[in-house]
């Protein structure tokens, strides 16, 4: 297996295609052969060095000559990575312009529902209106999602520190999925270390993390019989620990260095669950290292996973 | 009854928010672009001012910098209402003097009601 991948990893030529660049823009193939001009300059200055010993004129001229190529290679290869980087950024920008265009007819249908929902004298038609909220409110939180994705990428993430109480946060946050929970006859419980200090945050940030981990947790215990989420939150060090276990599908082994990568998302959790944009913790990650803390999990096929991060007191 | 200068190109938000603020009890005033957004604010002096930002004609920074600079009508309070959240906008228009900045997408029409009858108590 391991040597199978070896050898994929040498096929240069398929590595190039695979990422539809030429072969004088892809760094693989320019790699290879900065290589081989070296070995080339190694055998050619000994060769040319034993037969023109007496003339070191010549000697040196064609090292020079060697040098030079060699250099504009390099030089190649650099550009071809600055052209890769332009086009990461390029990609970035035209998310976040193309989320930012699409919020305002969204924001404009949003409004009106509103406002056709509140209308009482069409009762009728309401559970329709509602439905048409719900799946806008959907394409509203994508597209949020998407816009942070695009700033996390070009660093460009708005953070609004202020003193945060994290307890009260995750208890709003829990009561908020009761109706959930209830309806799934699921069980969500916090506890948390006595006087634990505030830490400085950007709140909207931290809400938004604790409620992708929160709505993961309960999201895929759903067709399980033991329905169990677990909230702690403690103070370690210098710092505040946050940990979310839940008893639910958990992440096959084959996908857990996948985990926090973009639209992501395990074999396991599409055969239960269609909804979901595989953004959640690739956000939750970007997040909580741009605060200063860390994040991670443990996880084991059909019997749960623990998520925990970490955020520095101040 | 008090007036409430609404600067917002999109007519369909100017529609929904607008008929709610009547709803609420205020009197909407209309501005579908920059230009006319700043020659109403100084000829009708509104007691709460809400600013779009990408607009016609003048850039809602613009016009708030120009309402900012206005002896007459700088006290009136500015609450930026807009899609963009950059942080360059962001603090743009903390550092120029508005009240409060709202992204549209994260609020409801009941939401924004009540950050402007809080920004009308001040």
């Amino acid at each position: 297996m391991a040597f199978k991948k070896i050898l994929e990893q040498l096929d240069i030529f398929a590595q190039c295609k695979k990422y539809h660049i030429s072969l004088w823009q892809c760094p693989q193939f320019l790699f290879v052969l900065m290589g081989l001009v070296i070995i080339t300059t190694i055998v050619a200055s000994y060769l040319i060095t034993a037969l023109y010993i007496t003339n070191p004129q010549i000697v040196i001229l064609i090292i020079f000559v060697l040098t030079a190529i060699l250099f504009i290679i390099a030089f190649i290869i650099n550009s071809s990575f600055e052209r890769l980087a332009e086009a990461n950024r390029m990609k970035s920008e035209f998310v976040g312009i193309v989320s930012h265009q699409l919020r305002a007819p969204l924001t404009n249908l949003k409004y009106i529902m509103e406002f056709l929902i509140s209308d009482k004298t069409i009762k009728k038609q309401s559970e329709y209106f509602k439905i048409i909220q719900e799946n806008n409110e959907r394409m509203n939180e994508l597209i949020n999602d998407l816009l942070i994705v695009s700033r996390i990428e070009q660093g460009k993430i708005f953070v609004n520190k202020e003193k945060v109480n994290i307890k009260d946060l995750i208890e709003k946050l829990i009561s908020r999925f009761k109706t959930f929970t209830n309806a799934i006859n699921a069980e969500i419980t916090f506890k948390a270390q006595e006087n634990l200090p505030m830490v400085f945050v950007d709140s909207s940030q931290i809400k938004l993390v604790i409620e992708n981990l929160l709505d993961n947790a309960v999201r895929y215990i759903s067709n399980k019989s033991e329905k169990k989420v677990e909230i702690k939150l403690s103070k370690t060090g210098k710092n505040l620990f946050f940990e979310i276990k839940d008893s639910g599908v958990g992440i096959p082994k084959q996908d857990q260095k996948y985990i926090f990568q973009r639209f992501f998302r395990s074999k396991n959790v599409m055969k239960n669950q269609t909804q979901g944009t595989g953004l959640g913790l690739y956000i939750a990650k970007g997040i909580i290292e741009k605060l200063g803390g860390k994040i991670g999990f443990k996880s084991k096929e059909e019997k749960g996973s623990t998520f925990w991060f970490t955020l520095p007191i101040k | 009854m008090k007036t409430i200068l609404f600067i917002e190109d999109e007519s369909a938000l100017q529609k929904t928010f607008g008929e709610k603020l009547s709803q609420e009890g205020y009197k909407p005033i209309s501005a579908l672009d920059g230009e006319i957004g700043l020659k109403l604010a100084k000829e009708k002096k509104p007691d709460l001012i809400l600013l779009d930002l990408i607009l016609p004609k003048i850039h809602g920074l613009d016009v708030l910098k120009k309402i900012k600079e206005d002896e007459e009508i700088k006290n009136i309070p500015i609450i930026v209402l807009t899609n963009l959240e950059g942080i360059e906008e962001i603090e743009k228009a903390m550092e120029l003097g508005a009240n409060a900045y709202l992204v549209k997408a994260n609020y409801n029409l009941e939401e924004l009601a009540e950050k402007v009858k809080k920004a009308l108590e001040i």
